[in-house]
């Protein structure tokens, strides 16, 4: 009796989080196919205009072509300078190793919005114009520290052997790294990058403060805001939504679960 | 071979390798927060910077009092939200760890951080949808006749926790899991043998031993947290401005750099206080 007392509080407790985890999402989609100028209840009617509403909206898909552009590339570099600086430290010997890990994951413990105003200040001061490069040059910095901790935690000892079996058999460096440390290290490479892929598409006050006329897709979101509830904010954000879901399971069922039956 | 020539091209090498990266850091990180904490010593002169080399700033902040309540509602909110994120946290931790089954967990894990992959903008509008005043919680009540009046819910500090909050439980969930998924069975087996009720092996045993998971899930929420400027701008409204939008404030409309770069280095400077004492406690834990 009182485990069956215990068991049906547990599931209600897990339900009832749950749907409080769910429930705005849930809003917002439903209300994405508002039949109506506004997205709260009575719920209408299913339509798609507001979707077709955003296609046509040419900022929006400038702002979301922008936001892909800046996150792809920005952590291919951040991937790019992670796995350098970890291979450099994890494979050499250098004076103050310590202090250059400690540099390096730094600004992993700063807020974003010091970053950005740092990086404002230093732009206006040398003259440098708002771009989508100065977004881009803040993505690096907040997610190299954690390319080069993801990539950096996954070097091992072993190896180090087969490295050094590559080189015996006539491998220079630079075909030790591609060709060998590069595809051992892929898993971790790969979640480096998609981690920072998906920080730099969500980021946006960094991107708020550090761009002028092109935008990125949050900034375009933030200034539809001001038109206050608007089922058209809706159907972005559900897309938005579709997106990173799809290349959530994307990751889990091809690295993540993978790795896992790996590590096993 | 000579091998002190071998080791100086190995450590030339070592630093092509790590420089790029280091560079990056320093010129982009290490220079514009050196750059900004000097700017929070100048002042700002018709909309120019001046280097005056004062702490007026920082006088300002203790003396103005809509700055110094800024820290306070920020502390005040953060507070908050570490404290009810932790207690909603750790039974839906325990549940997914204890109750749910094993080939399970991960999915029931994965279904938790799901809504948190919309945009982050578009998750506090969401809860505009939900909160504000003929939105879907005022018109169920009104439906329903539990009210008469729609209730006052968006643009309300009340708002700002329950976004908060909302994304937090998340985070800690997450971190408490992992902690209790670590715990061998045989503590609570010891502890039944040994007389314990489980209440009392909850007390005595579970919990200290996951609060090391706790408390970094806690000093997480508290860095994002008192540093973020959207959830509270969105859902807050403009009574009790935090931190983080008085910072904004001073960008925006004042164009006042040198303010902002102060109250940054303050934010800073609370963040790093926080780090420290966490740190602290943990070492205290260990020994």
């Amino acid at each position: 009796m009182r485990t069956q007392l215990s068991a049906v509080f547990s599931w209600g407790y897990f339900v009832a989080i749950y749907s409080f985890i769910f429930l705005p999402v849930a809003v917002l989609v439903l209300f994405s196919f508002q039949d109506g100028r506004l997205p709260i209840p009575p719920f209408n009617g299913v339509t798609f205009k507001w979707y077709a509403e955003v296609f046509a909206d040419s900022k929006l898909m400038s702002a979301l072509g922008n936001s892909l552009t800046v996150a792809s590339l920005s952590s291919v570099v951040a991937c790019v300078l992670g796995f350098c600086a970890a291979y450099g430290l994890a494979r050499y010997r250098l004076p103050g190793t310590a202090f250059q890990r400690v540099l390096l994951t730094a600004p992993m413990t700063v807020s974003y919005l010091i970053i950005a105003l740092g990086l404002l200040v230093v732009f206006n001061w040398t003259g440098v114009r708002l771009s989508l490069w100065t977004v881009g040059i803040g993505h690096v910095v907040i997610n190299l520290p954690l390319c080069f901790a993801i990539i950096y935690a996954s070097m091992g000892d072993h190896q180090k052997n087969i490295e050094r079996a590559a080189r015996d058999l006539g491998a220079n460096n630079f075909q030790v790294m591609v060709l060998i440390t590069a595809p051992m290290l892929m898993p971790s490479i790969l979640a480096a990058f998609f981690l920072s892929l998906t920080f730099s598409w969500d980021e946006f006050i960094i991107a708020f403060l550090l761009s002028r006329f092109d935008v990125t897709l949050p900034v375009e979101i933030w200034s539809l805001l001001r038109s206050g509830l608007n089922p058209k904010t809706n159907a972005i954000g559900s897309l938005v939504f579709l997106i990173s879901t799809v290349l959530l399971v994307v990751l889990e069922l091809f690295i993540f679960r993978g790795r896992g039956k790996n590590d096993s | 071979m000579n091998s002190t020539s071998l080791e100086k091209s190995e450590t030339r090498k070592a630093w092509f390798f790590v420089a790029p990266a280091l560079i990056w850091t320093v010129a982009f990180f290490v220079v514009p927060f050196a750059f900004m904490a000097m700017v929070s010593l100048a002042s700002r002169v018709s909309r120019q910077i001046v280097f005056t080399w004062d702490l007026d700033n920082y006088i300002n902040f203790f003396s103005k009092s809509y700055l110094l309540k800024g820290l306070f509602v920020s502390l005040e909110i953060t507070l908050y939200v570490t404290l009810i994120s932790v207690l909603l946290a750790y039974p839906l931790a325990w549940i997914i760890a204890d109750r749910v089954p094993r080939r399970w967990q991960r999915t029931a894990l994965i279904l938790a951080i799901l809504p948190f992959w919309t945009s982050y903008v578009v998750r506090s509008y969401s809860w505009l949808l939900v909160l504000s005043s003929n939105g879907v919680i005022n018109n169920t009540l009104l439906e329903i006749g539990l009210i008469s009046e729609p209730l006052q819910m968006a643009s309300t500090t009340t708002a700002t926790v329950l976004g908060f909050v909302h994304f937090f439980v998340m985070l800690l969930t997450l971190s408490i899991y992992s902690n209790l998924i670590q715990l061998s069975p045989n503590y609570k087996h010891a502890a039944a043998d040994l007389g314990a009720n489980s209440f009392q092996t909850f007390w005595h045993v579970i919990l200290p031993l996951t609060l090391p998971g706790i408390m970094v899930g806690a000093f997480l929420t508290f860095v994002l947290c008192i540093g973020d400027y959207i959830t509270p701008q969105i859902l807050g409204g403009n009574n009790e401005l935090v931190l983080p939008q008085i910072i904004m404030l001073q960008l925006g409309r004042r164009a006042d750099i040198p303010t902002a770069a102060a109250l940054s280095i303050i934010l800073m400077a609370v963040v790093t206080l926080a780090y420290i004492l966490c740190l602290r406690w943990l070492k205290m834990e260990r020994t």
